[in-house]
């Protein structure tokens, strides 16, 4: 059991959990990930661990409510607890001084960009934030990337704050402009190829992280398997950070969808 | 003496058609009355060659005698001195290769049920709460840490705290048992009332059970030797799955076989509606392999609903691993065995799922020079069939997190952990065994190497003093 300390809703439907887990808040680095199970009998899933504080014993997720499992765990309580958390899993961000560096966030992807983002920064790279979201209510964590972004851009579907279109658009002006030494995509897997096949001509290096489906995260039962540079990896041990311009993103999506008419029957059925 | 009674007793078991639609034990277990019976047929013989049959070299007359002479705890107390999970044995060992084929009425084609007999007893235990005596063991004060449940971890605990060390069993899932869990379906194996009961002795025996602890994450095995432990077992089975690398691989509702059985058992959606991990297997099923794994997927797949279940196996009957018993009773619940059947290709639906599969038939082969027929295809017989879902149950590998991240361990080609006889590794203090030493192998195989190093680690940390 894992006590949910304090829990903030950041956004329509997304919600900033802080747990305590001291022995994985000592041990987890920038890219990490946990499995976790809101109550004995509910799925597991994986969250990316946004933030820790080893000297307090404590990490933060992040996740929006999209399913019956992220419904659970929105409706715990503070005080509450987690019935399961295992981590901290997957290979952490590869962190270097590589120069300028572009972090490219779409919608709840924001989260787990943030620890890499800052993690980028203390190596000393220029940082370069670009945020995307469907409006300005959906855009997350722009205060906390703020700090580590030498410069901050924001596009939103709607104009309703930054420039009106999509992310690509200004990663797009951006590498018009200057050379650019890595870049750093996480959001939708539509975003994530549309930024990969944006740089690709150049041969930016392009570091995607995917979010398959998962279940034990430990190279267990295969089900986050994902096409790299035509061999099959498993994105919780493998990954789940890869080199975009290898991924197949098609075959990604198509497997994210592979539970959607069980989910929403049972979505309906719990109403 | 008697003459020879070749009247084996037969285990009672549910009718096919019923139990290919319910998760109930297919086995329903030998009564008393059986199982006295059955004992009776034992010759005990001066020299049982049933014992040099099995793996960990049970004393099996011995413990038979005691069913004899209606002393089951006498029974239970027996078998334990080699075995500390008869009751799962009893269940899952391939008793047709081993004990029973030594048997000495095996020749007359009626060997004595070793496996029902030892079931039975493991069944008594557990209905009568026996727990081994622990009256005589003092705490030495070292700590030993063990890592994963399945029944190699289990053992080698059950051993070690006998002898008064104090074990730690850290397991990666969030429930206890490896296969015996997350694998093997309920109607061979029940969860609550075997797998969770013999975990609950060895709690009550006092081992401390750490789950949701994936080794070479939260701790590394080298922190591990830091934190104070001794000794460290690994035994992390060999659950990576391998897939055929064939086109169609990665679309919807094709499966590895631990990801179908582990939604199917550790995440229960064989209680259909109750359970909030989700299974889709439509109508029509193939399973590809011949071993445990596949059968098990095959049957649990009928139990779930589907119509037909198809077994591709690229070989023969003859050359199927799996248990001769599960593939009786596979064939009885009307599973389709598509034998000589090698998969080409997974074709897809427009949205992304799986819609056929594409196979070409086989034919063995003259023996080689190992004797062994080696299939081989037959031109132009390729074939289609429609399927709604496919579960791929090939084989394991060597899950790769505790090497990766334990300098210095040895391993061979493969992944494996590289061990010795007595489970010793390159480095000090640190043993392996079971799967991850062997290679998918057998429940038995793997407590007796969890055994064996127990008494190892016993020696090593006594020498050294
Ligand atoms: C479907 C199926 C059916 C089978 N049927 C039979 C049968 O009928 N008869 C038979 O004899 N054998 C059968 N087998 C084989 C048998 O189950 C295995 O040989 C046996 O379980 C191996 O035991 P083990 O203890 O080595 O590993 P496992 O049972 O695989 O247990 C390993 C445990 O270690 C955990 N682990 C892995 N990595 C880590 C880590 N880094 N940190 C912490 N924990 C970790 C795993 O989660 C797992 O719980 C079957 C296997 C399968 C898959
Ligand atoms: S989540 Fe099971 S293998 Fe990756």
């Amino acid at each position: 059991m894992f006590d949910l300390l304090t829990k903030h809703l950041i956004a329509p439907n997304v919600w900033r959990y802080s747990i305590r887990a001291p022995e994985i808040a000592v041990k987890r680095q920038a890219g990490h990930f946990v499995i976790l199970r809101p109550a004995a009998n509910s799925e597991r899933i994986p969250l990316t661990i946004v933030a820790s504080d080893p000297a307090a014993g404590t990490l933060d997720i992040i996740f929006q409510v999209v399913g019956a499992t992220t419904r659970e765990l929105a409706a715990l309580p503070e005080g509450g607890a987690i019935h399961d958390i295992a981590g901290p899993l997957g290979h952490p961000t590869h962190i270097e001084k590589f120069g300028t560096a572009v972090m490219v966030g779409g919608g709840v992807g924001i989260a787990p960009l943030l620890p890499i983002a800052q993690a980028f920064k203390q190596k000393g790279n220029r940082v370069i934030t670009i945020l995307g979201g469907r409006s300005q209510d959906f855009l997350i964590l722009e205060n906390d990337l703020k700090p580590v972004s030498d410069e901050l851009f924001i596009a939103t579907d709607d104009g309703s704050r930054g420039q009106k279109g999509l992310v690509t658009d200004v990663l797009k002006t951006i590498i018009s402009k200057e050379k650019i030494d890595i870049i750093v995509a996480i959001g939708p897997v539509v975003m994530m190829k549309a930024v990969a096949e944006l740089t690709r001509p150049q041969g930016i290096k392009t570091m995607v992280s995917l979010n398959p489906l998962m279940i034990d995260g430990t190279g267990m039962c295969g089900v986050c398997r994902c096409k790299v540079a035509g061999k099959t990896k498993f994105a919780c041990v493998d990954g789940p950070e890869f080199d975009g311009h290898q991924v197949d993103f098609d075959s990604l999506k198509r497997r994210l969808s592979m539970f959607k008419d069980e989910e929403k029957k049972r979505m309906e059925a719990g109403n | 003496m008697s003459p020879i009674n070749l009247n084996r007793a037969h285990m009672p078991e549910q009718e096919p058609n019923i139990r290919a639609h319910n998760f109930a034990e297919v086995n329903t277990g030998l009564t008393p009355e059986l199982a006295k019976q059955e004992a009776a047929r034992c010759l005990f013989c001066k020299k049982p060659t049933c014992i040099e049959g099995c793996p960990v070299h049970i004393n099996i007359p011995h413990f038979i005698q005691a069913i004899l002479e209606d002393h089951p705890d006498e029974a239970v107390r027996r078998i334990r001195v080699d075995n500390s999970l008869p009751a799962i044995c009893g269940r899952v060992c391939p008793q047709e290769t081993q004990c029973e084929e030594k048997c000495v009425l095996a020749k007359k084609g009626a060997p004595i049920a070793i496996g029902a007999l030892e079931r039975f007893v493991g069944d008594h235990a557990i209905r009568a709460c026996i727990l081994p005596d622990m009256s005589n063991v003092r705490a030495n004060g070292r700590k030993i840490a063990i890592i994963g449940s399945g029944p190699s971890g289990l053992t080698c605990a059950g051993e070690l705290i006998k002898f008064g060390y104090a074990v730690t069993v850290f397991e990666a899932l969030h429930e206890l048992g490896g296969v015996l869990s997350y694998g093997i379906p309920e109607f061979r194996l029940p969860k609550e009332m075997i797998v969770k009961c013999e975990i609950d002795t060895l709690k009550n025996m006092g081992v401390q059970f750490v789950p949701n602890a994936v080794i070479g994450k939260i701790h590394t095995i080298p922190e591990l030797q830091d934190m104070g432990y001794d000794a460290i077992y690994i035994a992390t089975g060999a659950g990576y799955p391998t897939f055929m690398n064939i086109p169609g691989e990665d679309l919807n509702y094709v499966y590895s076989a631990n990801e179908f059985l582990t939604r199917v058992n550790l995440m229960q959606a064989f209680k259909g509606d109750q359970s909030a991990t989700p299974i889709y297997i439509g109508k029509r099923v193939a399973v590809i392999g011949g071993g445990n794994t596949a059968l098990d997927s095959a049957r649990s797949a009928l139990r779930l609903g589907a119509e037909k279940v198809y077994i591709v196996y690229r070989r023969s009957e003859a050359e199927m691993p799996g248990r001769a018993e599960e593939i009786k009773h596979a064939k009885e619940e009307g599973i389709d065995f598509q034998l000589l059947t090698l998969p080409l290709e997974y074709l897809s639906h427009p949205n992304g799922s799986v819609r056929a599969m594409r196979c070409i038939r086989m034919e063995l082969a003259e023996p080689d020079a190992s004797g062994r027929r080696k299939p081989v295809p037959i031109a132009g017989s390729e074939f289609e069939f429609q399927i709604d879902s496919a579960v791929v149950a090939i084989g394991t590998q060597a899950n790769p997190i505790i090497a990766a991240t334990t300098p210095g361990l040895e391993t061979n080609k493969w992944g494996y952990i590289t061990a010795n006889e007595s489970g010793e590794t390159n480095l000090k203090n640190v043993f392996a065994g079971g799967d991850i030493v062997s290679g998918s192998a057998t429940v038995i195989l793997a407590m007796g190497a969890g055994r064996t190093a127990a008494g190892q680690i016993h020696e090593s940390l006594n020498s050294a003093k």
